[in-house]
Formats: C-alpha cells, structure tokens, sequence
C-alpha cells in the first residue's frame, strides 16, 4: 500500500537500530507512533496503517494500540498543546485557579483549541511534578510552580 | 543520615564526578563475586520494593531460575504515575549512575543480560537525561559486551511509555513494552516463570534499584540498622500539598510523619491544623490529621495505622480542605486510568465517581453514601490487578474516618 506522508530517513534508520533492541519488532511500535507525532503533530489511520506496515504487524494491533495510550493525538491539535494537571496534589494549591486563568486568557475550555490553531488546552492527570504544583506540561518541557502571572509570562514567550 | 541516594556532591549526575566519588567501584566488587553472593547480600539488607509492595527485593530475586534455556529480563520501573509521586524523577535528575549501577549489578546477580528501564512518556526531559547517563555508561564498558573485563555482558534501554497509569502496574508494564495494549496479566504465571516474551522476569522500581550499589557500599548488615529494622534503609519521601516546603526527602525509614511535614516540609502554610493526609500515594488509606501521633513513614508503622507505605508519597491536607472534592477528584483518576478488563473496576470506578460528584453538587442522599461503600467493597479483591483495589482503598477509608465530611454535603432531609 502506498502512502501519501511518511517518516524521514532519520526516523527509519533509527527504528532500525531501535529493532536490534528485543526480539520483536513490535515492541518498537510505541517509539515509532512517537516519531510520527513528532513529525507530523498527530497520528492520522494512514499513519498507524505505515507503522503497521513497517514492523510487520497488523493494523487493526497498531489502532488498538493508539487508542489505549493518552499522550498519542488522534486528531490534529493546536500547535501548543497545554497539559494542566488538576489531580490531587495539584488541585491543593489551586490547579483550578490555573485552569480557570488559562481559559480565559485563550477564550476557549478545557478540552478545546483557538480557532487559529495555535493552542489546545486539556486537563491532565498527575504528571509526577506534585512537589512543584501546580504544574503544566507544553510539549516535552514541565512549567511548575505556577500562578496567574509565570502562566502569562509562559504563553507570551511561546513561539 | 548521610544523604546516600541523592548525596549533596555538585553535578553527581555526570559519569566523570561519579566515579570520583566511588562511582562504579561495587560494580567492580559485585563482578568480583559470584551472583549468589550478591543475592545473598541483598537478600540480607532486607531492602524491601520502593514501588509500592514493599515486597523483599532479594527474596524477589531469588525467584529468577538459575539456568534458564530463555534469556532473562530486568524491567525497572519508572512509571511513576501514582498521584503524589514524584521521587524517581529525582534519582534521574540528580544521581542517574546510582541507578544504572544498581541495575547492572542486578543483572549480573540475577543473570539478566538485557535491562530495559520503562519510563513514563511524560518525563521525555528527563528520559534523554538519564539515556546521557546509559550512553556515558556504555562508552567507559560499565554496560555492554565483557564488563570491566568480567566476561558478564548486559544492555540496559530505555524505553518510553506514552501515557496510561496502569502501564506502572507490573504485568501490564511487560504487555506495554511488548508493544501491546497496557492490560494486566492474569496470574499466575508469575513474571519470574513466564514474564516478558514468555522469558524469567523480574520487575523492580527504579528506588529499589538504587539501593543495592548502597547495600553493598555499607555492607547488608550496616545497611539493615538504618531505619525501621523491619523495612531498613534510606528512603525518598515526596510531600505535597498543604506543606510551606514541598519536595522529594530523603530520610531513613521510619521517621514519625509529624517530623516530616513540620521538620523536612516545613510546616503547614498558616500552622493551620491538619485535617488528613494520605500518607503513600492516592492509593493509600487515609488518615486523620488528629491521629497521627506515633505514627513513621515504615510498613509496619503504617499498617498498624491502618494505612500502608505505597510510594511515600506523602499528601497534607489542612483543616479547610474539602475532603469530598479530593476523593471525587482521585475516583475520577481511577475511572479514567481503569484499563477496562475487568467488569467491577470499569463499572465500579464510574458509578464512584458518578455518586461523588452528587454529593459535591450538594445532591446526595444517605442512601448514596451507603451505595458508594457498597460499590467500593464490591470492587476490593475482585479484579486481575490491584487498580480495583487502588480506586476502593480511599473511598472505604474515607468513608470509615471521616463520615462528617459525607454528612455536610448531604441533603438535608425536608422538614416538615
Ligand atoms: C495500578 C498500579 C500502578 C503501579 N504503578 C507503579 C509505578 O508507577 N512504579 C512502580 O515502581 N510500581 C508500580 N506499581 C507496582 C508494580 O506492580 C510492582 O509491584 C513494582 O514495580 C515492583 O517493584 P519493587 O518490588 O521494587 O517495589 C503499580 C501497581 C499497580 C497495581
Ligand atoms: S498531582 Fe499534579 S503533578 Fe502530581
């Protein structure tokens, strides 16, 4: 089956090495749908069917897959997705004031993105940060010890 | 103590002040014994799992078959999603070569030749810290092929995770790593047995590996006086919550709890009383703030107290905390972490946090509070894994300690 996006060479040189590391290549299967978020923002079917294809599995295993795990993007998110921990350690020192002040300041709600795509916000689960809440999570990098005003000063710095 | 799992040495994290610092040299001295005399010495620490079990590391050990047609496996557990815990991000942060020496003399004790540590897919910043600290590790040959010349040869990968609590849990820590769906296991078998690929496995938190180059530092028998005698050791305690200092702590086990949140934490902002804290993780049960006299961070300790150590994650409460809205908030953790194999747990969990939500809407009735024990007891004990168990612990506790918080959101009958 041909497909219309791909991963770069880079990527597949490194599934190659990454392969050598078990005695099946579906074990690779997490760090290759991580590359193709990276690459591509999301993980469309087209997508998950590629990866199939390139560690010999089934589609239908790499779907399941996805859908169990919730840091992989289904659907395209905004270019900034925010992660805002409201569990318990976080909601103790006011997770929902951070919340609250972020979804004023994008004018959307949890769980939504601007209409220019930029930003997509959601609530997260505790992103083992409890010490330093409350606490965000933009892409790979931890905001923490939070309050209205290091939440401004993140989002206006934010490319 | 002697700070022996994050030492206060500049920069530890690089290979180069490790080894300045006695880095690497039990590895030397492990290489230089046979595995059974490193087993034996770990068995003797009596280090008990920082994962939350505290299950004896050296008798978990000694689970692994000595010959084995299969190859064996070490999984080292960084999923570290329990809320409340933050303590292994620590040791990847500050001492990751503690860490990768543990896990190699582990492997050589248990004839482990591939290590793979499982971390949480959130943690990407600290993933390629500690995949710095493996690949420094590889170039001065303390991992891969004849190490230091021994003839014992062992791999150790990271591999990340991508978001699911459960995936922390033992069995289903393998089926991630073996590229399925994150479900537990059913056993037996035990992982020692049939393990990852059907191979002898055993699975270790990333604390409890960090303790054994410790072990053998101090010896098993110096090791075994730290702390409470019956779960010994240095010990990273995580305090969050209503605390003026929150943070990850090392201290020896055993410390009263009221030490650790006035001493080490600092006290509660405004010397606000304490309503409750939840002394392990969310999972634990938890106990009234006016009840904690007497009371140390240990397994014994806390299990006479009708609570457990889980992660040491230590969650303070103070006297103006809405005790209903934190164990609504935890339940809907549960529910949406719940893998869903298990009818009681994807059920049960749902209807908890359904019955919660009414009674902070000010909505329940008596009858609900007797319906969510119900739900909860009905959950305790009759899933593959121990999440059902996780969801019901803190709703039966809070239940049983703190039935007045129940009763203010409680509808008040009409009068008449
Ligand atoms: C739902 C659930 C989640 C768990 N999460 C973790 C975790 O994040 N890290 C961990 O080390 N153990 C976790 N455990 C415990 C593991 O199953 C296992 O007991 C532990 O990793 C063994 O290591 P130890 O013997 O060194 O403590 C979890 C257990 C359950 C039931
Ligand atoms: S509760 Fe927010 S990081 Fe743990």
């Amino acid at each position: 089956m041909q497909h219309t996006a791909r991963l770069s060479d880079e990527n597949l040189r490194r599934i190659e090495e990454l392969k050598k590391r078990y005695p099946h290549p579906q074990a690779v299967v997490l760090e290759a749908l991580w590359m193709w978020q990276g690459e591509h923002g999301w993980i469309s079917e087209d997508g998950m069917r590629y990866i199939a294809q390139l560690l010999g599995i089934p589609d239908h295993h790499v779907f399941g897959v996805v859908s169990f795990y919730t840091m992989f993007n289904r659907k395209p998110v905004g270019k900034h997705k925010i992660e805002v921990c409201t569990n318990v350690s976080c909601m103790l020192r006011n997770s929902e004031r951070i919340l609250r002040h972020i979804e004023e300041r994008l004018n959307i709600k949890a769980g939504e993105t601007t209409p220019d795509q930029r930003f997509t916000l959601v609530e997260a689960e505790c992103l083992g940060s409890c010490g330093t809440a409350p606490v965000m999570q933009i892409g790979d990098r931890y905001y923490q010890n939070l309050d209205p005003e290091s939440v401004d000063a993140v989002l206006k710095e934010l490319p | 103590m002697e700070s022996l799992l994050l030492p206060q040495i500049p920069d530890v994290h690089r290979i180069d002040i490790y080894e300045a610092h006695g880095g690497y040299a039990m590895l030397r001295a492990a290489l230089s014994k046979t595995p059974d005399e490193v087993t034996a010495e770990v068995k003797r620490s009596n280090l008990r799992g920082r994962g939350g079990a505290c299950f004896p590391t050296g008798l978990k050990w000694t689970f692994m078959p000595k010959d084995s047609s299969k190859p064996k496996y070490l999984c080292i557990n960084g999923d570290e999603s329990e809320p409340g815990t933050f303590k292994d991000r620590e040791i990847f942060e500050r001492n990751p070569h503690l860490l990768i020496e543990g896990a190699v003399i582990a492997c050589y004790a248990m004839g482990v030749t591939t290590a793979y540590l499982y971390v949480r897919g959130e943690y990407k910043y600290w993933i390629d810290l500690v995949q710095k600290a493996v690949d420094d590790a590889y170039a001065r040959g303390y991992i891969g092929t004849n190490i230091l010349g021994s003839g014992f040869s062992t791999d150790v990968y990271i591999h990340r995770g991508a978001g699911a609590y459960i995936c922390g849990e033992e069995s289903a820590l393998m089926n991630s790593l073996e590229g399925q769906r994150g479900y537990p296991r059913v056993k037996p078998p035990f992982p020692a047995q049939n393990g990852l690929w059907g191979c002898p496995t055993t699975i270790n938190n990333v604390e409890t590996i960090a303790n054994v180059p410790i072990i053998l530092r101090l010896g098993a028998e110096a090791y075994a006086k730290i702390g409470a005698p019956k779960h010994p050791g240095p010990i990273l305690v995580g305090v969050s919550g209503h605390v003026n200092k929150p943070g990850v702590y090392e201290m020896p086990t055993g410390v009263p709890l009221v030490d650790i949140i006035n001493i080490y934490a600092g006290g509660v902002p405004g010397n606000k009383p304490i309503k409750a804290v939840i002394p392990g993780g969310s999972s634990t049960m938890i106990l009234r703030g006016d009840a904690l006299e007497g009371v140390c961070m240990d397994a014994e300790s806390l299990k006479a107290a009708g609570s457990s150590v889980g992660t040491a994650g230590l969650i303070v409460m103070d006297v103006d905390t809405d005790l209903v809205k934190v164990l609504q908030r935890i339940t809907r953790f549960y529910r949406h972490e719940s893998c869903g194999q298990c009818t009681p747990c994807r059920e049960g969990t749902g209807w908890m946090e359904k019955i919660l939500t009414r009674f902070c809407n000010d909505d329940a009735t008596q009858a609900d509070l007797e319906l969510l024990l119900d739900v909860a007891d009905n959950i305790e004990g009759n899933t593959i894994c121990a999440l059902g168990d996780a969801a019901a612990w803190p709703v039966q506790s809070m239940i049983k300690r703190f039935p007045e918080e129940f009763e203010k959101h409680i509808q008040e009958p009409a009068a008449t």
